[in-house]
């Protein structure tokens, strides 16, 4: 049992861009949060991140969208936003090419994964790993989850590949931490972008914390882009998250909506001690 | 309308330096390889947030294709809510699937 970490956390550009504009307060608190995620994952001697994203076409386009992939390189640049406008300076991450191909190889026993030797980073990725390895001392390895062009990958097969990531994380020596990012609801980067349906995303962590599978997995596209924005199917990197959790139940540690950020900004883990429970695998 | 051109080409864009150098020394060049109607040149050329908002661009792309030209994040909300009163609803894309919310859906910038 290898995964020795496993959370999920918001990774909107205004959090690193628009900063300044937020309300100070509401705003380092959930920035403390972020630093409560990264000391939790560095006493976990973690000795890779995933950092399971919904990027924004940085990658994939509509020419040969994959449902998933994952990063196979030795680094990774990032950010493909203008430094200024994001609040990040261009970055290389340290990757783990030979990590990623085991990885890789035991997902696709299950999941019909793509892979990328190269592999630009957005915000998606870029604010997360600002706040989590700020001296990109840690590999990383991207992974993605179609939650951008439809047709959008089912719900239940970003649950399978949660299980997949967390089946071949198991299968190799390395300590390793998963992170999954992503909005709930929101309508980011439309005339709408600072909307935020708190009572939805108060209802999708109630869930996410219970770890209730089928909870999780009783949303259709059309009421989520009507009641959370195109930004709530980013839920797939939450579900995919759960699913890797085995059943472990979760902790909400940061939840506030912050509309400058366009997102209800949220920082949440998994308790992964005693599970999955011996009898049950 | 070829909206999968016009959000090919600012995929181009927002990811490679060198498509980025060849669009601001001439765009109609950068332009010319991609299935786009006279509408979508212009656009993109302008370049018409707004238009492009409301032709169907996704937000993903088009922010950071507002970011490219320097555009102020508020100004960029204000581009998009101008384009969708000068030329009406999305026509097409994934702001299109279930209807637009409108300016008046927005609760604060």
């Amino acid at each position: 049992m290898t995964l020795v970490y496993a959370g999920c956390a918001s990774h909107a550009p205004g959090i690193t861009g628009r900063a300044d504009q937020a309300d100070p307060e509401t705003r380092d608190a959930f920035y403390a949060a972020y630093d409560g995620m990264r000391a939790d994952i560095e006493a976990s001697g973690a000795e890779a991140l995933i950092v399971l994203a919904a990027e924004h076409f940085a990658n994939f386009f509509m020419d040969n969208m994959p449902s998933f992939a994952i990063g196979m390189a030795d680094f990774y640049d990032g950010p493909i936003e203008d430094p200024a406008w994001l609040g990040i300076d261009r970055f290389r991450a340290p990757g783990n090419r030979d990590l990623s191909q085991r990885l890789i190889s035991e997902v696709m026993q299950t999941v019909d994964v793509s892979y990328a030797e190269e592999w630009k980073i957005d915000h998606g990725i870029a604010v997360p790993l600002h706040f989590l390895t700020p001296r990109f001392d840690l590999p990383v390895i991207p992974a993605n989850i179609n939650c951008q062009g439809p047709p959008l990958t089912p719900l239940h097969r970003a649950w399978a590949f949660g299980e997949a990531l967390r089946q071949a994380v198991d299968s190799v020596p390395e300590k390793i931490a998963l992170v999954g990012t992503g909005g709930i609801s929101h309508w980011p980067a439309t005339p709408d972008s600072g909307k935020i349906n708190e009572a939805w995303d108060r209802d999708f962590l109630d869930r996410w914390q219970r770890n209730d599978r089928d909870a999780l997995l009783d949303y259709d596209d059309l009421s989520v882009y009507s009641e959370a924005g195109q930004g709530g199917f980013e839920i797939r990197t939450f579900i995919a998250t759960s699913a890797a959790a085995l059943g472990a139940p979760g902790t909400v540690h940061f939840y506030a909506p912050i509309p400058i950020f366009a997102v209800g900004c949220t920082i949440a883990s998994y308790d992964l001690e005693g599970f999955p429970a011996p009898d049950s695998t | 309308m070829s909206l999968y051109y016009v959000q090919k080409f600012l995929y181009h864009l927002n990811r490679d330096p060198a498509v980025q150098v060849a669009y601001r020394e001439d765009p109609g060049a950068a332009l010319a390889s991609y299935e786009l109607t006279d509408e979508e040149v212009e656009a993109l050329t302008v370049p018409d947030i707004g238009l492009l908002y409301v032709l169907g661009v996704n937000g993903q792309i088009l922010m950071h294709f507002a970011a490219f030209h320097q555009v102020a994040w508020a100004d960029y909300l204000q581009q998009m809510r101008d384009g969708v009163a000068a030329y009406g609803p999305v026509r097409e894309g994934v702001y299109a699937m279930t209807g637009f919310e409108g300016v008046e859906g927005a609760a604060s910038p």
